[in-house]
């Protein structure tokens, strides 16, 4: 494993100009889940994040791969997306279970374990 | 041989065809083995990341008759299992201390169950943890992590009453640096889940 060196490197300065000096989303609309999906490649002069991030994508990467791969924390990534996903640039496909105070139902609970019997 | 020990292949993609992530949150002290139990299980070798969030003096690393803003940042590692094309399972391994309950629900609201994992010859430190997962609402099983120099070898039923641990959660042991078994542990889990699912879909 890769020693864990810290997101947060105690530059505030970095992660507010990453966001443009936004420090939170509106929304919770991004789970740490949430699969995103590149719907466009980059294009010349876009901020460098989302460049990676529509790199990252090209195949479904989880909101907290994307954080991993970039490393910046999971607010920061949330806001980053917010962006590309109001102009269009990423789909996110959202999990079944979260943001709500529902269990999840048997029916799922017994794919989940038919793919872990099956590891 | 089955052990966690062979290298595991850096990040690699899903499934095109992936839509559904799920949570599975494994809860346990410094040193007790949470990222061993996720690299065992895990396709891709353990990355990490943080949250960072700034509150404005909420009772968190609380400086007594300030009201400052505090940030709060908690690291935690994970590990990925693709169930089948469609459905990937994260496991998160996070620490039980007391700020990380802070960012629970804004992290891992819609998990689907937790692990509380636990070394017998520091039991306090997950007193905690089960406490917070009750309160919570969030299913989980305690999985007794037996390292190789745990001489007390504390019985299972023991280690439930030093837990105060109802009936009805499931305690078992568990080598976290096998497959094999922490494997079973996420089944053990799921198991659990499932059980409780069908009870709740029983009752009109």
């Amino acid at each position: 494993m890769t020693p864990r060196r810290p997101v947060d490197t105690g530059d505030p300065d970095r992660l507010y100009t990453v966001t443009g000096g936004r420090s939170r989303v509106d929304d919770d609309s991004f789970d740490l889940v949430t699969l995103i999906v590149s719907e466009c490649e980059p294009t010349a002069g876009m901020q460098s994040e989302h460049v990676r991030i529509l790199e990252l994508c090209r195949h479904p990467t989880a909101v907290v791969e994307v954080s991993a791969e970039l490393r910046l924390p999971v607010t920061v990534v949330r806001i980053l997306l917010g962006d590309l996903l109001a102009t269009g640039r990423i789909t996110a496909r959202h999990p079944r279970a979260a943001r709500s105070a529902e269990l999840p139902d048997s029916a799922l609970l017994k794919e989940v374990l038919l793919g872990l019997r099956n590891l | 041989m089955d052990s966690a020990t062979s290298e595991l292949p850096a990040r690699t993609p899903l499934a095109d065809a992936a839509e559904t992530g799920l949570k599975i949150v494994i809860v346990g002290g410094f040193g007790v083995g949470k990222t061993t139990l996720v690299r065992s299980v895990s396709e891709i070798r353990p990355l990490n990341t943080e949250e960072v969030m700034t509150q404005a003096g909420i009772g968190v690393d609380e400086t007594a008759g300030l009201t400052t803003k505090t940030t709060t940042t908690v690291a935690f590692d994970f590990g990925r299992i693709s169930l089948n094309d469609r459905m990937v399972l994260y496991l998160f391994g996070a620490p039980g201390q007391e700020r990380f309950w802070f960012l629970w629900d804004r992290l891992f609201s819609g998990t689907l169950g937790a692990v509380v994992l636990v070394d017998t010859r520091r039991m306090s430190e997950s007193w905690y943890a089960i406490d917070r997962l009750e309160h919570h609402r969030t299913p989980f099983v305690v999985a007794v992590n037996r390292f190789d120099d745990d001489v007390s070898a504390f019985s299972l039923a023991e280690i439930r009453q030093a837990l105060s641990l109802p009936d009805h959660v499931p305690l078992i042991d568990c080598d976290a640096r096998v497959r094999s078994s922490g494997k079973s542990v996420l089944i053990n889990l799921v198991d659990h889940l499932y059980e409780l699912a069908m009870a709740r879909e029983m009752t009109p």
